[in-house]
């Protein structure tokens, strides 16, 4: 897989600069106009490890759909848990204009060869670990798709600003799960704070590598793909977040965060990227057994999908005798 | 077992739905499916969980035909060159409101 993003042939520089100067215009690119394959090949990538990451991201909250505490939960988590596999597929058909298969792209995760957010690869150890997805997570991935609407590419920002209009939802219900349990019984305060201490810091590394450590960012941001950088989008939300924890009285992780008055930046301490590589590279405490869960819910599934091609099948047969 | 050689893609189709309120149909993305009656479920599951239909089109993706970036120039000048399809071209007195 790696030499197909790595190589790509010169191009015409006239068509090249005309393409440039039209997304210095701000204009968008659409599936038919021409592109560098450099960008067809970014966007791929990040657009299907974009998807993978919606869809692996299920895996995690539907562990504790049967044992949500209410009816009301259960409810909500699983109206989110279905919006996740609709965000799945809103950006895999985006995916798709670039002239890639979606069901290529599943193979791929299937195989193990795509990437997907490591959030996903830590563990739901307890409820409050919805409240903090919903909160951190999710608040991460919102900060994130905001820039993303963005993006020049029309059928990846288009898909953003639809997946923006329903996150909304999604933190809010886990802020409110945090909220709860935050003003509850002292045990249900430490297990609110027990799971900030778990999310926090993975939920910073979601942004991305530091902007000199980021190999892919120059490119996606020459290009109008990502309109702002890893570190000024993580300082967004670290900003953002400060005011809700302490509304609800929990505490961040971070005995080294300071407010700087000359920024108005929350400044926080050193992230360690040694954890995040590792998991990156498939060493998290869960990446076997995501991988294992939807190899079983595709095979799981291939019933569904034969019998919808045998029931297709047989409506055009019958079609064709009535004709 | 692996069902990955049994597993064909299923067609493609684009989807269009029309909001509450009275707008035109609007594209929305594209699902896949086997036929057309599983082809609007899907759609309505995937681009319509929160109201925002009354009506949905499923289209398979094969069937649209549309104009290329190639002919973008000549193909709309007819509509690009004639200033006196709009209202701006046509000159009315200070302080008289036409429209």
């Amino acid at each position: 897989m790696t030499p197909a993003s790595v190589v790509a042939p010169a191009e015409d520089p006239k068509r090249l600069a005309d393409f440039e100067a039209r997304i210095a215009r701000g204009e968008t690119i659409e599936p038919k106009d021409w592109m560098p394959e450099r960008y067809r090949r970014q966007l791929i990538r990040m657009m299907s490890q974009h998807a993978h990451s919606e869809v692996v991201g299920m895996l995690p909250e539907g562990n504790w759909i049967t044992r949500a505490p209410s009816l009301r939960r259960k409810m909500s988590l699983m109206a989110k848990v279905q919006d996740e596999a609709g965000h799945g597929l809103y950006i895999y058909c985006g995916t798709e204009t670039l002239g890639v298969d979606r069901h290529d792209l599943i193979l791929q995760l299937l195989a193990g060869t795509a990437k997907y957010s490591s959030i996903f690869n830590y563990p739901t150890i307890s409820w409050a670990d919805m409240g903090a997805i919903g909160w951190l997570v999710d608040g991460a991935a919102i900060v994130n798709q905001t820039m993303l609407a963005k993006a020049s590419y029309g059928p990846y920002a288009r898909a953003m600003v639809r997946i923006c209009k329903e996150e909304n939802f999604h933190k809010r219900q886990g802020f409110e799960i945090m909220t709860v349990l935050s003003g509850g019984t002292p045990e249900q305060h430490a297990m609110a704070q027990d799971s900030l201490n778990r999310w926090w810091w993975p939920s910073l590394m979601m942004f991305g590598p530091h902007d000199a450590d980021s190999p892919n960012s120059g490119e996606l941001s020459r290009w109008g793909i990502k309109r702002k950088s890893n570190d000024e989008l993580r300082q967004r939300f670290v900003n953002m977040t400060v005011a809700q924890a302490k509304a609800i009285n929990l505490t961040i992780p971070d005995e080294g965060m300071r407010f700087n008055e000359a920024t108005a930046n929350w400044e926080f301490s050193a992230i360690n990227w040694d954890d995040f590589w590792r998991v990156v590279k498939g060493d998290g405490p869960c990446n076997r057994e995501r991988l294992a869960a939807r190899r079983k819910a595709h095979d799981d599934g291939a019933w569904v999908r034969e019998a919808a091609a045998a029931h297709a099948a047989k409506q055009t047969e019958s079609t064709e005798a009535a004709a | 077992m692996s069902s990955e050689s049994r597993d064909n893609p299923l067609p493609l189709w684009e989807v269009f739905l029309q909001p509450p309120g009275g707008a035109a149909h609007e594209h929305a993305g594209s699902v896949h499916a086997g036929d057309k009656e599983m082809a609007l479920q899907a759609a309505r599951d995937v681009y319509a969980r929160r109201g925002e239909a009354v009506s949905i089109w499923v289209v398979p993706s094969e069937q649209i035909t549309a104009s290329t970036p190639e002919d973008m120039g000549p193909f709309f000048e007819p509509g690009n060159d004639k200033a006196y399809r709009h209202p701006q071209f046509y000159k009315v007195p200070p302080g008289v409101r036409v429209s």
